[in-house]
């Protein structure tokens, strides 16, 4: 009688157990998942990895080689590239996770209220699409040329530029799932409106929020870095990958050695990101699966 | 049809409008005084009374708004606030080699990623599907910038096979113009081909799997026939799609490429508007980028009845 419980219990959500199986027989999400996980400990453990402080400027020995000494080599201010890479990770991932999360829980706030408010619907779309129309990294140029560089504003200007695809996309959720039954029936009973949006919409639009999610972080993580590189990013001061290879810009052909490190690291990164985010999209919709 | 056209015109044209508000309010809205950001740190009191003078930020929002707009209508995109020329003239002197670098990126990308799609959906599964899907996933890993540097170290440095940086008019000849912007269009083209190859095959699979394909297979047509003259064209709404949509992707990666590849064209002209915090440059690039990705979009949408004449507007 208690296993019976139990497993009752444990079978509540069935969908998330089959989620969890079908990603879990995905070969390439979970290479993504590892290299990702490796990704995140080299951050968090990036004091005790690195090999020297990534800030100390030791000019006698500028642009060094790649060497046993300085695993990556040094910049052209004597800096040990090898740990200033290791502490980088720390931008990439909190600038990639951060604006994924922001971005969805605001696109979530503004897509579920503007899809069941006619007349509020109309004018944040438009809104919206003017938005949209804007490329998000110009967007982003816009923003970090009337603010101080700062890793917050680096989040700020893209989480703004991903926040109406978001929306687009919960938006288009809603006015699907507001003709089910369910929620015709609820409304019968005389449920709230707000009690509505939380119980019976937004755990529907979840899922596919989650790989939207991952896909915004992938992108973040590579326009911090072009936003850094172009010279409207994080400050100069910060070690992050993208101002590590916009500092190489001009001494390319004597130190490519300066690009290529950080840029492998990040590609990785961004490959890891993708990877799981496509195990999870062919989880959720097998049919799709074969397709994309 | 032209009840539809006026209709979306009319639409093209309050999307442009929130673009030229946004643009403009972002000098009101952006925390802190703009002014000061603009001038830096060494600046005097004095400077940043004069630049704000300068960017109109000393007059009520409105009267700024309403004079702003009536000029811009008027073609006058301001003044850079560092060289004082007006901002359609420096735009315009860096219209060619942007165009000529988006251009053949377009031109070359859809030669490339369309047939490269059509055959992977007609091999599904194999060995070819996969490779290509897998490279897709890793074009759309790499930045732009990291890919350029990848190709300049191999083709230019290592094999010297065309030059490291640099851009010819093409009124200097045929050779010297494509030579130098062979690798800035691979760089700047690889994840739109990407994009392009992997909704191409999407689209494909979907019509590939329609009756009339069975058809067209079982009365003995030449296989090729029916994989470009009868799925190919059914998959052309979801294909002209994705292409327009990508033009994203060429402007802003535009800016990028020109960067590494030293190619004086509007993309250079913004990154240095940056670094001397030159906003009306900025304002105006936006605005004449976001213009033209709305207007292509407007024609894709205006084209689909070019591919599916079912579709009646």
């Amino acid at each position: 009688m208690n296993t019976v419980v139990v497993q009752a219990a444990r079978s509540v959500s069935p969908t998330w157990q089959r989620f969890y199986d079908a990603l879990r027989r995905h070969p390439t999400a979970m290479v993504g998942a590892v290299v990702l996980i490796a990704m995140v400990v080299i951050a968090m453990l990036a004091p005790w990895l690195a090999t020297s402080d990534p800030q100390a400027l030791l000019p006698i020995q500028r642009l060094r080689q790649p060497s046993s000494e300085h695993w990556f080599g040094t910049d052209m201010l004597g800096r040990d590239v090898y740990s200033r890479v290791v502490f980088g990770a720390r931008i990439s991932l909190t600038v990639g996770v951060t604006v994924a999360a922001l971005s969805i829980v605001l696109g979530l706030a503004i897509g579920l209220v503007t899809g069941f408010v006619r007349w509020l619907d109309a004018v944040v779309m438009r809104f919206m699409d003017g938005l949209m129309s804007i490329p998000s990294i110009l967007l982003a140029i816009a923003l970090m040329a009337l603010t101080r560089a700062s890793v917050g504003n680096v989040i700020i200007a893209i989480t703004l530029a991903e926040v109406p695809r978001v929306v687009r996309l919960v938006r288009s959720l809603v006015l699907s799932l507001r003709e089910q039954p369910y929620v015709d029936a609820a409304i019968a009973t005389g449920t709230r409106l707000p009690l509505i949006l939380l119980r019976h919409i937004l755990p529907n639009t979840l899922a596919p929020l989650i790989v939207q999610g991952t896909y915004i972080c992938a992108s973040a993580m590579i326009t911090e870095a072009i936003l850094s590189f172009i010279g409207a990013g994080t400050p100069p001061n910060v070690p992050s990958w993208g101002n590590i290879m916009a500092e190489a810009r001009s001494m390319f052909q004597l130190a490519s050695y300066l690009i290529f490190f950080p840029g492998a690291f990040l590609s990785l990164t961004v490959l890891a990101v993708n990877m799981l985010g496509d195990g999870m999209r062919d989880a959720l919709d097998p049919r799709l699966a074969r397709r994309l | 049809m032209i009840v539809y056209i006026v209709r979306r015109l009319a639409a093209t044209f309050i999307v442009m409008a929130v673009v030229a508000l946004f643009v403009f309010s972002l000098l009101f809205l952006t925390p802190g005084d703009p002014a000061a950001v603009i001038a830096g740190d060494i600046a005097t009191a004095d400077d940043i009374k004069l630049i704000r003078a300068k960017l109109g930020l000393d007059e009520p929002f409105l009267v700024q708004f309403g004079g702003w707009v009536r000029r811009l209508l008027h073609g006058d995109l301001g003044t850079s606030i560092f060289t004082n020329l007006p901002v359609t003239k420096l735009i315009a002197q860096r219209v060619q080699p942007t165009v000529s670098l988006t251009l053949l990126t377009l031109v070359i990308a859809v030669l490339v990623a369309v047939p490269v799609g059509v055959i992977a959906a007609a091999k599904a599964g194999t060995r070819i599907d996969r490779c290509v899907m897998g490279i897709s996933v890793l074009a759309f890993s790499v930045p732009v910038f990291v890919l350029a540097y990848l190709l300049i170290s191999l083709f230019s440095i290592q094999l010297e096979w065309l030059p490291v940086q640099g851009y010819r008019p093409l009124s200097e000849g045929l050779w010297p113009w494509l030579s130098h912007l062979i690798l800035p269009s691979i760089a700047l083209g690889t994840v739109y081909m990407a994009l392009i190859a992997r909704i191409t095959r999407a689209a494909m699979l979907d019509v590939l799997s329609q009756d009339y394909i069975r058809t067209a297979n079982a009365k003995g047509l030449n296989p090729r026939a029916v994989l470009t003259r009868h799925a190919l064209k059914n998959a052309g709404v979801p294909i002209i799609t994705v292409i327009g949509i990508g033009v994203a992707l060429l402007i802003s990666g535009a800016i990028v490429t020109e960067t590494v590849f030293a190619i004086p064209g509007i993309g250079r002209l913004t990154v240095d508007a940056i670094l001397r915090r030159d906003y009306p440059i900025i304002q105006g690039v936006i605005l004449l980028f976001s213009g033209i990705y709305v207007l292509v979009n407007l024609a894709v949408d205006l084209s689909y009845t070019l591919f599916d004449p079912r579709i009646r507007y």
